[in-house]
């Protein structure tokens, strides 16, 4: 006898009402391929355009603790946010980031990326000069490389100097249709 | 010394053990009970499992957990006492850890077997004991040394 399908979502409904969770996860669909979004009680923790749990629940394990289970009901917000954002009725999330995991320089570097607005491109070497270590656009491209939030952190704006879309997390296939989606590029 | 297991996510020892944990209360309980009694039995463990130190008989944890619900909510529909059974079948990675203890604690009122087979067979904390009996850490201990204290005399219950 096997655990009914609605008995398994009861039980992952109450496990988030009771807040007993340090991270909740589930994928959700997009235009750009499966997402892995996790979050925790601090806020939005992963997204990951490798859906495969058994690649991020590491990670997410590590930061936020071992009560890591997958709950639709954790990312919900989440997810609303990204659809609205994906069928173009959204320009800027509204979401609480849990950024713990990142160290302080990283931290100062994904904040002034969030200051990046919609349908704009910035370059790594503004970045980096902008996060106050003008040098290190190096480190910065290593460090939208590593973004644990795309999208919402919006490494997909962060394009080299000469214009060239350079590389992207998620394929840069990808970055290109987020940018063609934001009207950044024709 | 073998080394202790790393303690899974959450998600992993749930999918793991949720079909075996449901057939263990179907056993005892009639379908509805026994759903409300699964629900249970992960909250607790969920409750418990950021203090677990590691990760090892995760499996017979998690079946005491649940026969410890059961007979909590048989308690609760009036039947009379059942008794404590830790988890039955060997892990397939040999025999179960508390089977002399098991013969031992044969006698022991419900509560007390389970935190002596916990503690004693399981190398448990009394945090993850407390969890699995739906107590307190200091009931469990009394629990546990109560069922010693009887084992020593020799006096049943």
């Amino acid at each position: 006898m096997n655990v009914s399908m609605d008995l398994d979502r009861r039980f992952r409904e109450a496990a988030v009402r009771a807040g007993l969770l340090d991270a909740g996860y589930d994928v959700v669909e997009s235009p750009v391929g499966p997402l892995l979004v996790a979050a925790s009680d601090r806020g939005l923790l992963q997204i990951s355009y490798d859906p495969a749990p058994e690649h991020s629940l590491e990670r997410i394990v590590r930061i936020a603790g071992p009560r890591v289970l997958r709950a639709p009901a954790a990312i919900a917000e989440t997810r609303r946010e990204l659809d609205e954002y994906f069928s173009g009725r959204r320009r800027e999330f509204d979401l609480t980031l849990d950024l713990r995991g990142t160290t302080p320089f990283t931290e100062l570097v994904l904040s002034e990326l969030a200051l990046v607005p919609y349908g704009r491109t910035s370059t790594y070497a503004e970045l980096a000069a902008r996060s106050g270590r003008p040098k290190a656009a190096r480190a910065v491209g290593m460090i939208m490389n590593r973004n644990p939030i795309p999208i919402v952190l919006p490494c997909h704006r962060i394009v080299g100097s000469s214009g060239s879309l350079v590389g992207y997390g998620g394929g840069i296939e990808v970055k290109e249709q987020l940018l063609r989606l934001e009207g950044a590029l024709l | 010394m073998m080394q202790a297991m790393a303690i899974p996510p959450f998600e992993e020892f749930y999918v793991a053990y949720r079909d075996e944990v449901l057939r263990a209360l179907r056993r005892k309980l009639d379908r509805e009970r026994a759903e409300d009694a699964f629900q249970e039995t992960f909250l607790r463990a969920l409750r418990a499992y950021g203090r677990l130190r590691h990760g090892d008989h995760l499996r017979a944890w998690v079946l005491t957990i649940a026969a410890n619900v059961a007979i909590d909510t048989l308690r609760r529909s009036g039947r009379s006492e059942p008794t404590a059974e830790p988890p039955e079948q060997p892990h397939e990675d040999g025999l179960p850890a508390y089977q002399e203890l098991s013969e031992l604690t044969d006698r022991l009122p419900p509560k007390e077997r389970a935190a002596v087979v916990l503690r004693y067979g399981y190398d448990l904390g009394y945090d993850e004991i407390a969890a699995a009996l739906g107590s307190s850490p200091d009931a469990a201990r009394q629990a546990a040394s109560a069922g010693v204290r009887r084992l020593r005399t020799g006096r049943e219950r």
